[in-house]
């Protein structure tokens, strides 16, 4: 790693303050900047730490019964205490390995955007709103391909609210070696349509697949999927572990396996 | 009822106290005082000429002590191969020159081309960036049967070709051979990847040189399994430095594989560089850089055919095989495709005629060199596959066809060189199948259809050569080394005693199995005994540990010494008790006199040895030590039978390992806890290579797997418990102990089974397979289903290495 | 540099780090305990899992200085007071856990994390959340074992007889 100066404020104010220098970098949980930085793939001259700030850690439920997790809630800790969003929790309970949601966070998993990550795949599927110190992103306007998201420079993630639909699953299959999604789908059934959101497949990062939603709008279960020809394998990602045919087979029998498990 | 000591118990492991409380003593954990750190840049493109290196910046930086280039090595020989392989026309191998750092040329991902030594490792690598080096890119040598071709591009431009050698085993049956194929009743045909692998022990490699100005010695801490071996290869053939001047510790090893017994550039750049600036040097290996400067494994392309007559016996095996050597020799690289792999083509069958090629390439690759089980789980492989295709060809029972060919007669002289001692190979399958309730199958099958899985069995049977090896015949083969071992056995005046063995254990339980051996043999308590390894200045010359040779070969030469111990230990009681040295007994830790009521405690003898009062000077030395050169006089033969059941989901290829068995005849067990443990882990290797691993390049000769991220290393979750049994003994007839050895036979022969198993599914399910190359990826396998990987004609992809997964 | 100070095992321990180091390093180099390894450069193979205020994490993948005043116990500290093996290391003994003892650290601390949120947890439970700790020696059959054995529930013995 090069080296840099660790700043560990403990106030949202703070921490805004200190990543306002040009070449300042927000550290969440650092599971995914220190390997990162190891490989001395990035790298900046002053990291600002934000396990310290209170403020951007917990969960809640606000008045429009929106889940409320602040941007530095642990893996770990929404897999316990997201219990009113189930799926949500279980998402949070597959992610890496209990040492990684130990210190790995939401924010920092959203700011990353990884084309294979799974909370990406919950945001985009539950219609969450990604707040920052200044805004509210829709989750349908933050995430803008692989590893690209609406986040200025600097601005830091200090709270997401996810609705809670009526129906909600996650199904991960697993890429064997680094255990993060080949593929998985999360699939939310709201009151007004159902919202399908595939992580792991596309070179574009994490996706809708709109003629799922709407095959399962109008009827949710899994024999709505099985109508459906797999999406298009145009875009997808192709690796060791599996080409863009595999992966675009694999979306729809994820899919057909959340609607299933969808409670 | 089980014992509590001796051979044959299963005692706790000392070790463990040590390594449970954090304090182990790894290589990386030793520090010598003022010390300096290595970092080396290595080549991220394959193949390339190395047009100008410009060290300047790097040099001017703080903190940096030195940097070395190919340069800095003139008159420093190259890393030695330990192995000479005679090709079919009577020609030495093609052997290129092995620089520690590159010369003019980088030959693969990895290449070491520069060295920064500096006061930190991130200086170090700071300082590596700040290296200059212009390299013209190359087309880089990937396939291997392209690599053999007239207008190939070279990976050593001073070679011929980048053929290292074509070897044919046994010659003179070649014609026979052929002649048997061509009249045979039925013949199957299969084309295969064995796939590349990294062993991957979980600690990296480490090495610390170190100077001493007064007498002008170096010392070598390594992660090695070998110490006396990097002793002699470093010392005599790269750095010119006798080995009373050099001494070679390997300390706690944190498991080898195979990947830590060869020579590395690394060791001989530390030792090295340590006397140029007279301070210690230390480098450690991330994982990353691990990936690409550890030998690799495997990796061979092979057709096999075998022959059968009417009557399905098997008349005839053929093989063609090209094995990837990488960009240079590796130890011992050359003889892992034909000594340890050629002379098991017989497996456990009685095929009277057996012809075995193999063409050996250069890459633009990592080297390749022995990695668990070396050669002989390619050999098990591709047999144990072609006899499973035969089965499904001719519609028999694949354990029938199996027995019907077994070889029962023993000693058996197989038609490619070896001898096997002793085995019983239905008696292993006879207790596989009572282990597996194969009658219970169909009823299991049915259970996981209703659940909208495919599920499939898979046995084979195993045969390995192991107690590696007699000095004279591998000397013949072109070994440039013996592979005997070696004990010093050092009784203390107090009646306890150390045991300096050559072998290495890094994982295996050394000091606690070998301990029960001698307890047994002196009636004393095992605590009384301490074994002592791992470094050149107290152990005599030994080969190390790898090829199961440990307990069978290393055990050897402790039993030996033992038992000149105790001759001595009974003249002395003799003398003592005033009887005649044919007439002590030495039963329980006590010396008796035949027909009398006469005893004496060891510990009175050991103490007469060292305070020589009572003493019969005049015939006998005083002291009690004792050392033993062991060099067997033929390999040990493990077998046995395995079988798993395998669960694949049809919709998503993904296969799920339900159980594994395993039924192994090692000989004497001494230690059925260490032995259950050795299986355990070899079967983990054995099922990551056909479910999980693969080291992939791409075109270029990029390397696709090269962090835990894109290499698949089996986890918890991803096997099951395993049953194995190692109660079917036929003891080894030529070694004192009866051992056969037993650290690799689960990686050998495990990948069959789960092939055979994940083929059985699929036809159960209507797809008629014909092969799938390892690993059997749920891609792959899912491919295989659509019928669009696979390959159902037996035909393998000419790749020679991995590449992207694709349905082709 | 900056010095750090952390409890150890219940021992005050100071030493330097730099805004880069890690916990694993200041671990091994800034108070001399080895027995926290390291295992890869990906935060994957667990080999490093210490716990700091009684969570387990890998000791490669935090910055010492983040931690600063933390508590931390490292498989140094996992014995008796007596010195004798604590219940997980000597299931570890018993039950033949391990081999070459790399993992172990890693493999000891994960251990009695799982145990303190699972104290009887299934054979399923075990391998899964031992996913980020990888052993090339066992096959993890004895992991497993030495798991269920130290969470008090039976296991078959350690060697057919
Ligand atoms: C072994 C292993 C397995 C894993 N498996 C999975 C998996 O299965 N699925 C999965 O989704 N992920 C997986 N991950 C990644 C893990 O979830 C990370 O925790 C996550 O991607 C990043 O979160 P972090 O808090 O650690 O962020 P960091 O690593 O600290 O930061 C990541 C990026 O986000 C920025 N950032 C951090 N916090 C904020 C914030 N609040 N606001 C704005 N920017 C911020 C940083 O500047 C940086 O650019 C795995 C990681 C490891 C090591
Ligand atoms: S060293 Fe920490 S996870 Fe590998
Ligand atoms: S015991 Fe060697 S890696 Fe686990």
């Amino acid at each position: 790693m090069y080296n840099f100066e660790l700043v560990k404020p403990t106030t949202l104010q703070d921490a805004v303050a200190a990543l306002k220098d040009d070449d300042a970098q927000a550290l969440g949980g650092g599971q995914t900047l220190l390997p990162t930085m190891k490989a001395r793939l990035a790298m900046s001259d002053k990291f600002v730490a934000l396990s310290g700030v209170a403020e951007i850690r917990g969960i809640c439920t606000d008045d429009d019964g929106r889940i409320c997790i602040g941007g530095g809630t642990t893996h770990a800790d929404v897999a316990k205490g997201a219990t009113d969003y189930p799926a949500l929790a279980s998402t949070a309970a597959r992610i890496g390995d209990p040492a990684v949601r130990n210190r790995g966070t939401i924010g920092g998993s959203l700011a990353n955007n990884d084309p294979s990550a799974c909370y990406p795949a919950a945001a985009l599927a539950s219609n969450a709103t990604i707040c920052t110190p200044d805004r509210e992103i829709a989750a349908d306007a933050y995430f803008q391909g692989m590893f690209e998201t609406a986040l200025e420079e600097g601005e830091i993630i200090t709270e997401v609210k996810f609705p809670v639909p009526q129906k909600a699953a996650y199904e991960k299959f697993i890429q064997p070696a680094s255990r993060f999604p080949l593929v998985a789908v999360f699939v939310a059934k709201f009151s007004d349509g159902v919202r399908v959101a595939v992580t792991g497949a596309s070179s574009d990062g994490v996706f809708r697949w709109s003629e799922a939603e709407a095959a399962l709008s109008d009827n949710f279960s899994a024999e709505a999927i099985l109508g459906l020809s797999a999406p298009s394998s145009d875009g997808m990602i192709s690796d060791l572990h599996g080409d863009a045919t595999y992966r675009a087979h694999l979306v729809k029998v994820m899919t057909a396996r959340a609607v299933k498990a969808a409670i | 009822m089980p014992k509590d000591t001796g051979i044959g118990a299963s005692p706790k492991r000392r070790e463990d106290v040590r390594f449970l409380t954090g304090k182990g003593r790894y290589t990386d954990d030793i520090n010598v005082a003022g010390q300096a750190h290595v970092v080396f840049l290595r080549s991220d493109v394959a193949h390339g000429t190395i047009n100008g290196i410009d060290t300047a910046a790097a040099e001017a930086m703080e903190g940096v002590v030195g940097v070395f280039t190919a340069m800095d090595f003139d008159g420093v020989g190259g890393i030695p191969c330990g192995w000479q392989i005679t090709d079919r026309e009577g020609n030495p191998m093609q052997e290129p020159k092995h620089p520690i750092l590159a010369e003019g040329k980088v030959r693969h991902v990895g290449d070491p081309i520069a060295a920064v030594v500096a006061e930190s490792v991130s200086i170090a690598r700071d300082a590596c960036e700040a290296i200059e080096v212009d390299i013209t890119s190359l087309p880089a040598v990937m396939d291997m049967k392209k690599a053999v071709q007239a207008d190939a591009p070279k990976v050593h431009d001073d070679l011929t070709s980048n053929l290292c050698y074509d070897w044919g085993f046994v010659e003179d049956n070649r014609q026979a051979v052929d002649d048997a194929i061509k009249s045979a009743a039925h013949v199957t045909t299969l084309e295969l990847v064995n796939n590349r692998l990294i062993a991957n022990p979980m600690e990296p490699r480490v090495a610390v040189g170190d100077y001493a100005r007064h007498d002008d010695s170096s010392t070598l801490y390594t992660t090695s399994q070998n110490p006396h071996v990097i002793r002699l290869l470093m010392g005599a053939f790269v750095l010119g430095i006798p080995e009373h001047k050099l001494r070679v510790v390997a300390p706690d090893v944190g498991g080898g594989f195979g990947t830590k017994i060869f020579h590395y550039a690394e060791e001989a750049f530390c030792t090295f560089a340590a006397k140029q600036l007279e301070r210690p040097v230390k480098w450690t290996a991330s994982r990353s850089e691990a990936f690409m400067s550890d030998a690799h494994g495997r990796d061979h392309v092979t057709k096999i055919e075998l022959a059968l007559d009417a009557d399905n016996n098997f008349t005839a095996v053929r093989t063609e095989t090209y094995a990837n050597m990488g960009a240079y020799l590796s130890t011992f690289a050359p003889s892992v495709p034909t000594w340890l792999h050629g002379t098991l083509m017989a497996g456990n069958y009685k095929t009277p005629l057996v012809y075995v090629n193999v063409k050996a390439v250069f890459t633009n690759t990592v080297p390749v060199d022995a990695y668990r089980g070396a050669g002989r789980p390619e050999a098990t492989f591709q047999l144990e596959r072609v006899v499973d295709k035969a089965a499904r060809e001719l519609g028999i029972d694949p354990v029938e066809l199996r027995r019907q060919n077994f070889i029962r007669e023993f000693p058996y002289q197989t038609p490619v060189a070896v001898e096997y001692d002793t085995g019983d190979y239905d008696a292993t399958m006879d207790k596989l199948l009572e282990m597996i309730d194969r009658d219970g199958f169909e009823a299991r099958r049915k259970e996981s259809e209703s659940r909208g899985k495919l599920r499939g069995l898979g046995i084979n049977c195993y045969i390995e050569a192991c107690g590696i090896a007699p000095s004279k015949l591998v000397g013949q083969l072109g070994a440039r080394a013996g592979l005997y071992e070696s004990a010093t056995v050092r009784v203390n005046a107090t009646g306890g005693l150390v045991v300096m063995t050559g072998s290495h254990s890094h994982g295996q339980g050394h000091e606690t199995s070998f301990p029960q051996v001698i307890a047994d043999m002196i009636g004393i308590n095992e605590d009384q005994i301490e074994i002592v390894h791992g470094d050149t200045a107290n152990a005599p010359m030994g080969m190390g540990t790898y090829g199961s040779r440990s307990l069978a070969v290393g055990g050897s030469a402790m039993f030996r010494a033992t038992e000149k111990i105790i001759a001595k230990a009974k003249k002395i009681a003799a003398h003592i008790m005033e009887a005649s040295d044919e007439d002590i007994e030495l039963k329980d830790g006590k010396f008796t006199v035949a027909g009398t009521d006469k005893e004496l405690a060891w510990g009175d003898v050991t103490l007469a040895a060292y305070v020589p009062h009572n003493y019969p000077l005049e015939d006998l030395e005083p002291g009690l030590e004792e050392t033993a050169f062991y060099d067997p006089n033929n390999f040990t033969y493990p077998a046995g039978a395995y079988a798993c059941e395998v669960e694949v989901d049809p919709e998503t290829g993904f296969v799920e390992v339900l159980s594994f068995a395993a039924a192994d005849d090692f000989g004497n067990v001494v230690n059925p806890m260490i032995v259950e443990g050795q299986v355990h882990g070899g079967l983990a290797q054995g099922i990551g290579q056909a479910l999980f691993e693969n080291c992939a390049y791409d075109e270029d000769g990029q390397l696709l797997s090269a962090s835990y991220m894109d290499y698949t290393m089996p986890r918890a979750k991803d096997l099951p418990m395993f049953q194995v049994d190692h109660s079917c003994a036929t003891p080894c007839t030529h070694n004192p102990l009866g051992v056969k050895g037993c650290g690799e036979a689960g990686a050998i022969g495990s990948p069959p089974s789960i092939v055979n198993g994940v083929l059985d599914a699929l036809a159960s399910g209507g797809h008629d397979v014909g092969h799938i190359d390892m690993p059997l990826t749920p891609a792959k396998v899912w491919a295989a289903m659509q019928g669009t990987g696979g390959t159902g004609d037996g035909t393998a992809h000419a790749r020679s290495v991995g590449g992207p997964a694709k349905n082709v | 540099m900056t010095k750090v100070t952390m409890t150890v095992n219940g021992k005050t321990r100071t030493a330097e780090a730099e805004g880069r180091t890690l916990l694993a390093e200041w671990l091994r180099e800034g108070v001399r305990l080895t027995g926290t390894h390291i295992g890869c450069d990906t935060s994957q193979c667990g080999a490093c899992v210490v716990h700091v205020n009684g969570e387990a994490v890998k000791a490669c993948s935090v910055l010492a200085q983040e931690i600063d005043g933390a508590e931390v116990t490292t498989v140094e500290g996992m014995a008796n007071a007596d010195g004798s093996l604590g219940v997980i290391q000597q299931a570890f003994q018993d039950y033949h856990g391990l081999q070459c003892g790399f993992c172990t650290p890693g493999m000891v601390m994960s251990t009695a994390a799982l145990l303190k949120d699972n104290p009887q947890p299934t054979e399923a439970e075990v391998r899964h959340y031992l996913e980020g700790n990888i052993c090339r020696c066992t096959g993890y059959h004895n992991i497993v074992k030495a798991v269920m054995a130290a969470s008090g529930q039976q296991v078959a013995p350690v060697a057919a007889e």
